[in-house]
Order: C-alpha cells, then sequence, then structure tokens
C-alpha cells in the first residue's frame, strides 16, 4: 500500500464538502417542512380547525377534510388487516417449512412485487379488480378495491422485514428447541415469533405508513367520492388522490387547503416513523 | 414430525397462494392488454393522438433525462453524506440518531409531499416551471435516503483491520478515502446507485406536479417531459381507449425494473440463508 | 405413554461403532469407535477441529439437519440401535447441553414449562416436574421466588443449570454435555462441575471438554481425540488412570502432558 504525503488541506476540505453534503441531506427535510408551514400559515391561523369538519366544497370556500381523513385512514387499516397476517405467516412458513426449492424463487418474486410502480398495481386494479367487485357491487371503484390493492403493495415489504427479523434471532433459540425435540410450531409460536415481535411491528408499521402515503394506486380504484363509506363496497377518496386530483386546477385558497393535507401527511409520517423507531429500540431500519 | 408441524407445513400454502396467485394473474392481465401493442417501433416511434397511437420513445427519452438529472444531484450529496456518516460519526452517537431519524422520515414522506413541495420550491419559487429539471430536483430528494443509506453500509463494510493499517501508516484522510475505502466499497455503492434508479422510475406522483404532461420531445432540460410512469397514469385514466397502451408501458417499465434487480443481484451475490429443519 | 418414568431403571450404556461424520466434502470425524458403560462419565478431550461436537451431534441426531451432512457408523444405547428410533423419542432419551447457555427468553418456570407441554404432559403435573428439576441442579432455592422474570436475568452459572435443568425434566438417560463450562466464570464453573458430578449414575454422559484436569476431576473414563491430516478420529479410550498415568498411545502422551494440541 502506498503512503499518501499527509495535506492537510485537502483534508480539510474534504472533510467540510462532506460536512456540507450531510446538511445538504438533513435541509431537504427541514426545507420541505417550512414551506409546508410557509404556504399554510396563514390559512392555519384563521380557520384550521375548519379541515376537521366533513363538507369539502372548495367552490364555496368549505375545507372540510375529515371524510377524507377516513378515507385514507380506511383503505389503509383494511390492507394492513389482509396484508399483515398473511405477511409474517408466509415468511415463517418460508422459512421454517417451505422446502428450499420453493423459498427461494418466492422470495425473488416477492422481491420483484416490491419494487413494482404502484401505478402498476393501480393499472390492474382499474382493468380487473373493478370490473370484477362491479359484477357483485357497483360501480366497483371502492374502498374495497383500495385496500386489496394496496394489500398487495404493502405485503411484500412486510414479507421481507419478518424474513430479516427471523434470521436475526440467536441460532440457539431453534437448536435448543431441536435438541429438547419440540415441535417448530410451538418454538415459533412462543419464542421465535415473540422474539422477533419489535421488529417485526416495526416493520408493520412502517408499511401502515407507506400505505396512508400512497397516492396514485388509491387514486385509480378507489372511485374519488368524498364521502364517508357506509360499506366496502362504497367509493372513498384519500387525502393524496385528493391533492394529485386537485393540484392542477386548485387555487388560491384551494391550493393552500392542499397543502394543508400534505402537512397533515407528513406529520402523520412522522408520527408513525417515531412509534417503529421506538419499537426497533432506536435504530435505523435496515434496507 | 410432530402433528402441529405437519399442519403447519400444509396449511402454510394458503398464504403463498394468496400472495403468488394476484401477482401471476396481474402479470398475465397486462401482457394480455399490452401486448400486442409491443413490439421494438412501440419503444422506437413517438406518441400520436395523444397517445392512442404510436409508441413511447419520447417518454424514454424524458425519463431518461429526468433520471440523469436526479442522479446526478442524488449521487455526489448522498455519497458525500455517507462519506461522513462513515468517516465522522460513530454509529450509536447523537448525530447519528438524529441524521437517520431525518432520512428515515424523508424515505417514508409520502411522494405527493415532495410533489407539493417541488412544486413550490423549484416550480415556482426557483422559477423553473414544468420542466424535467423540477421534476429531476424533486426525485432526487426522494432516492437521497436510499443512496446513503446504500453506501454507508457499503463504506462501513469496508473491514476495520485496512482502516487500522491506514491509521498506523498515518495516511491523509483524502488519500485513505480517495485509494481505499472508495475502491473497496465500489461495488456496494453501485449497487446504491442502481436501487436509487429503480425507486426513481416507479415514482409517479411528484411527477405530476413538477415535470408535467407534455407528450413530444423535450428540448431541453428545461422543457416539460412525461415519463413512464406519469404515461401510465394518463393512458389509464384520462385517455379513453388508452388501457392497451398503459399495459404495454407498464410491461416495459415492469422488464426495466427486473432487469435492475438482476443487475444487483449480479453485483451482490446475496446468499440465501439456509433453511432452518 | 409414560415419558417420563419415575422408577429409576439404570441408565443404558452408549456405545459408538465406526461413527464418522462428513460435511460434503469435508471428513469431521472419522471411524468413531467408544463405549460408555452405564451410569459413567466419559471425557471426549483433543484439540480444536478434531470432530468432537461433530461427534456429540451424531448421537442426538442433530448434525441431520445441517446441509451437506452424512452420517454413517452406528450408535447403540444399550442393545437399541439408536438410529431405529424416531428423532422426537431419540431425543427425549438423550439430552443435550450446549456450551453457550441458551434458556428460552421465557420466564424461568415457564423454559421448564414449555417443553412439558409440548411433549404431552397434563398441566396439573408440569410444576411438580419442573419444581424436581428445579431441585435436581441446585436451583430451586436460588429461583423459588422468581419463577415468573425472565431466565434471561440469571447469571451465567444459573442459566447454565437452567438449561440442564430444562434437559433433565423431560426425563432422559443420556446426556451429551459439549463444553458445559467453557463459557462460565470459575465459581460457576465449580458449581456446574459438581451439579455434573452429583448426576453420575442416574444418567450415562459423554462430556466434551478442552479441560484436562477437570476430565481428571470428574471423568471415568476418557477418550482422546485428534486431528489425522484432514479429519478427526479417535486415537484412544480407555479409564481415566489408564490416560493420564499409563497412555498407550504416544499422542495421548503428549497431550495430556500438554506437549503439544
Amino acid at each position: 500500500m502506498t503512503i499518501t504525503l499527509f495535506l492537510p488541506s485537502a483534508d480539510r476540505g474534504l472533510r467540510w464538502l462532506l460536512r456540507l453534503s450531510a446538511l445538504l441531506s438533513a435541509a431537504s427535510l427541514g426545507g420541505i417542512v417550512l414551506v409546508l408551514l410557509w404556504r399554510t400559515g396563514p390559512f392555519l391561523w384563521s380557520q384550521g380547525g375548519a379541515v376537521f369538519a366533513s363538507g369539502w366544497h372548495p367552490g364555496a370556500g368549505e375545507y372540510g377534510m375529515a371524510a377524507m381523513i377516513a378515507g385514507s385512514l380506511l383503505v389503509s387499516l383494511l390492507a394492513l388487516a389482509m396484508a399483515a397476517p398473511v405477511a409474517v405467516t408466509l415468511a415463517a412458513w418460508l422459512r421454517y417449512y417451505a422446502p428450499a426449492a420453493l423459498r427461494r424463487p418466492t422470495l425473488i418474486l416477492v422481491e420483484l412485487m416490491a419494487g413494482i410502480p404502484s401505478v402498476v398495481y393501480g393499472l390492474w386494479g382499474l382493468l380487473v379488480l373493478v370490473p370484477w367487485i362491479n359484477r357483485w357491487a357497483p360501480p366497483g371503484a371502492s374502498w374495497l378495491a383500495g385496500s386489496l390493492v394496496l394489500a398487495l403493495m404493502i405485503l411484500p415489504l412486510a414479507l421481507l422485514v419478518t424474513d430479516t427479523a427471523l434470521r436475526q434471532l440467536p441460532p440457539t433459540w431453534s437448536r435448543a428447541g431441536e435438541a429438547l425435540a419440540l415441535s417448530r410450531f410451538g418454538v415459533l409460536r412462543r419464542v421465535l415469533l415473540p422474539g422477533a415481535a419489535p421488529s417485526i411491528l416495526s416493520g408493520v408499521v412502517l408499511q401502515f405508513g407507506r400505505a396512508l402515503g400512497e397516492t396514485m394506486a388509491v387514486l385509480m380504484v378507489c372511485g374519488n367520492v368524498v364521502q364517508w363509506p357506509h360499506s366496502v363496497f362504497d367509493p372513498v377518496r384519500t387525502l393524496t388522490a385528493n391533492i394529485a386530483l386537485e393540484m392542477a386546477y386548485a387555487t388560491g385558497e384551494h391550493r393552500v387547503a392542499l397543502f394543508v393535507s400534505g402537512l397533515m401527511l407528513i406529520s402523520v409520517t412522522a408520527v408513525l416513523l417515531t412509534l417503529a423507531w421506538r419499537l426497533r429500540g432506536h435504530q435505523h431500519a435496515p434496507q | 414430525m410432530h402433528r402441529s408441524d405437519r399442519w403447519a407445513a400444509v396449511l402454510g400454502l394458503i398464504p403463498w397462494l394468496l400472495v403468488v396467485a394476484p401477482l401471476t394473474m396481474m402479470l398475465a392481465a397486462l401482457w394480455q392488454q399490452g401486448q400486442g401493442v409491443l413490439s421494438l417501433a412501440f419503444l422506437l416511434e413517438d406518441p400520436s393522438r395523444a397517445g392512442r397511437a404510436g409508441g413511447i420513445a419520447s417518454l424514454l427519452l424524458s425519463t431518461g433525462w429526468i433520471l440523469a438529472v436526479c442522479l446526478a444531484v442524488a449521487v455526489p450529496v448522498g455519497l458525500g453524506c455517507a462519506l461522513f456518516l462513515s468517516e465522522e460519526v460513530r454509529p450509536g452517537s447523537a448525530t447519528d440518531r438524529r441524521l437517520g431519524f431525518a432520512l428515515d422520515l424523508l424515505a417514508a414522506t409520502p411522494s405527493v409531499v415532495f410533489g407539493l413541495f417541488g412544486y413550490q420550491f423549484f416550480a415556482i419559487t426557483l422559477g423553473l416551471g414544468f420542466s424535467i429539471l423540477s421534476g429531476g430536483l424533486a426525485l432526487s430528494l426522494m432516492v437521497l435516503p436510499l443512496m446513503i443509506r446504500s453506501a454507508e453500509q457499503a463504506l462501513r463494510g469496508v473491514p476495520l483491520s485496512y482502516r487500522r493499517a491506514a491509521e498506523a501508516l498515518a495516511v491523509s484522510r483524502w488519500g485513505w478515502v480517495r485509494r481505499v475505502l472508495l475502491p473497496n466499497a465500489a461495488s456496494g455503492i453501485a449497487v446504491g446507485v442502481i436501487l436509487s434508479v429503480g425507486r426513481a422510475l416507479a415514482e409517479t406522483a411528484v411527477l405530476l406536479f413538477t415535470a408535467g404532461y407534455v407528450l413530444r420531445r423535450p428540448d431541453s432540460v428545461f422543457d416539460s417531459g412525461r415519463a413512464l410512469s406519469v404515461h401510465i397514469y394518463d393512458m389509464a385514466m384520462n385517455v379513453p381507449g388508452g388501457t392497451e397502451r398503459a399495459a404495454a408501458t407498464a410491461l416495459v417499465l415492469v422488464a426495466l425494473l427486473v432487469l435492475i434487480n438482476l443487475l444487483i443481484r449480479r453485483l451482490v451475490r446475496r446468499p440465501f440463508s439456509g433453511v432452518v429443519r | 405413554m409414560n415419558i417420563l418414568p419415575e422408577a429409576a431403571a439404570s441408565p443404558p450404556s452408549l456405545t459408538l461403532e465406526g461413527v464418522s461424520v462428513r460435511y460434503g466434502e469435508r471428513v469431521a470425524i472419522q471411524g468413531a469407535n467408544l463405549s460408555v458403560a452405564s451410569g459413567e462419565l466419559m471425557a471426549l478431550v483433543g484439540p480444536s477441529g478434531c470432530g468432537k461436537t461433530s461427534l456429540l451431534s451424531a448421537i442426538n441426531r442433530m448434525a441431520d439437519g445441517l446441509p451437506g451432512c452424512r452420517v454413517s457408523g452406528s450408535v447403540h444405547l444399550d442393545h437399541q440401535d439408536a438410529g431405529a428410533l424416531d428423532r422426537a423419542s431419540l431425543r427425549r432419551q438423550v439430552g443435550m447441553v450446549f456450551q453457550q447457555p441458551n434458556p428460552f427468553p421465557l420466564s424461568v418456570i415457564d423454559n421448564l414449562r414449555f417443553p412439558l407441554s409440548e411433549h404431552g404432559v397434563p398441566r396439573r403435573q408440569r410444576d411438580a416436574l419442573a419444581e424436581r428439576a428445579l431441585r435436581d441442579v441446585g436451583l430451586w432455592d436460588e429461583v423459588k421466588d422468581r419463577l415468573a422474570q425472565s431466565a434471561l436475568s440469571l447469571s451465567g452459572g444459573q442459566q447454565q443449570r437452567l438449561c440442564i435443568a430444562r434437559t433433565l425434566v423431560l426425563a432422559p438417560r443420556v446426556l451429551l454435555l459439549d463444553e458445559p463450562c467453557s463459557a462460565l466464570d470459575p465459581v460457576s464453573s465449580r458449581v456446574v462441575e459438581e451439579l455434573i458430578g452429583s448426576l453420575k449414575g442416574r444418567y450415562t454422559l459423554l462430556m466434551v471438554t478442552h479441560n484436562l484436569a477437570q476430565a481428571r476431576r470428574l471423568a471415568d473414563t476418557v477418550t482422546v481425540c485428534w486431528v489425522d491430516g484432514e479429519c478427526g478420529c479417535v486415537v484412544e479410550s480407555n479409564t481415566c488412570e489408564q490416560v493420564f498415568q499409563a497412555p498407550a498411545h504416544p499422542i495421548t502422551a503428549a497431550y495430556c502432558g500438554g506437549e503439544v494440541g
């Protein structure tokens, strides 16, 4: 290995460059929050509470987002309820029961699924899912359609997170179980899954956050009617879809209201992220 | 074998089917819709009649430009930040945690919010309007956390023994980074770049408000340009009779992403940990 | 089926004939022959890498799970071929204690209740059996007020004794111990050693150890392993006295005299 001469100026320059990069990265987040706050400040000050009302009639100056907040929450919660159990059980089954020939291709498939863009899921939902639901319960574009598509989207990462969590458990727990001739199911249920639970929960919380923030897929299959749904077959509009739909022609106060919903979204994300961090013991999530 | 294990082994096929079946059905449906339109001409022709006819050549060009702008910002800044983390910050320290949280939050922020910010800051405040530049810059913010994390992992993965040797020989920081650290971490950093490309290709909402919708070939980065993902959305939702082309574009996009995934696998050759029996 | 015999029938002898363990291409140990008489403790000594742990894993078929692993040769408990038993039955009769204490991340009492429930012991009997196992290892007085606390809150020596109790609670008759004291501090190590010594007679024990002095203190018979070329083999197997005072093989003399290994 060649010895490079000590060049204090180059080193100092490098250090400052590095510090700048780090600052820029952190500043982007600050910048986003600042811009949102700056745009929405006066509005929030004068009529902040009004956004939690029910009537969304921008033409008349009414910016009640309650129905859309509900739409976002309902669609995401149902998706989570469908995806999380499947993801966790499948991950455990793949690790401890599946034949090796099945495990590898399945995991590769799941990784591929994780990378498929949301528009593509939305397209499929629009082409196949919505008409199918329409046969049983028109109009088809609905809360259920949105949740089904979202469930497919969050499942891959939830599964991969569970797989990583199980992999990081001390292998001696499984071995002790084997030496005692315990059933693998018993050891999974009582020792392994509880041991991995904090990491799994943390990952699931993050995926819930992702579901809340999803735009394109729900935009394409949810029907986009601003209303409180009475059944899973009713169309809903999420906060995110609302921004995407109306931003193009919104002006003035209407536009500011959309920024407010953006602020809401990033705040909820921050809360969920804090929760996920707490669950993992203040470490960042593995990639 | 315990009875419970036998049940578990068999019942596990149910979640497996629940996952694999929809995915294959989805790809099959897209293929069915789009394959009639797919051809080399599709890739080489520009769209016409608002996208109802022709191909996606101009879109591929726009997408490429947007990616280029995105990477031109995200890779240097991301690498710089990753170097900062690996050289100056102790894992687990307060700085590490705070920066880590900020980056995680950036990574988790919804795409629309980036769209709003990009629109307000890049398009309006900086006066870039609907352009590839706006889109690329906004996108670079989105892939930055991913780039940083991957690069950081690669850098921290360089063996400690090399570092100790360099310290003992009083090698300068710049020399250490340039001659030992970066070359050793190069493949991991490349993976980070490729992952960022994958993420960037998949994004739509942020581009709706920044890069715009224009179908024709962009003349420069200041022109508006339509990315592949935005095209899929437009064809599916706004253009009657556009579903076939939407599906075809989706197939092209998925194919690109699969290629990227394979490329990553080549570079990393991640071993799958053994099954516990 | 009564898996937990009350009356102590005398424990079986353990006989290995021509046992070889390979992982893919690599042979860990070749042609091992040894015989532990009923109720005796045999120490398995030798330098690192001569296949002692592999040999233990072959006996209770823990090695079966590893990829590419093949075991040949025969293992007998008294006159019964261990290969004819199914794995669960085998592991109920042959218990294993690991080098690193590895209690489950459950409470102290649950560490014992869990294997019992898995093996179908009725709820009413579990606590009594758990208490008996804890008394057997001398832990009862130390933990009786902390039964609901996490097992990970115990000291290293206590955890290892808990692991032994967890193995004993299923009433095995043969015990395989893989360097049970090497991860413990000297005081805990002595306590565990005394415990192991007290188990002789009721169980047949095969213990891997690096500690020759420990082997001298505890073992009735000693088997010396060595690395011959690329793989391990058994060099000498005899009573403790013979091995240490009048070794038949030059390697034994050299190893036990501290000259090599």
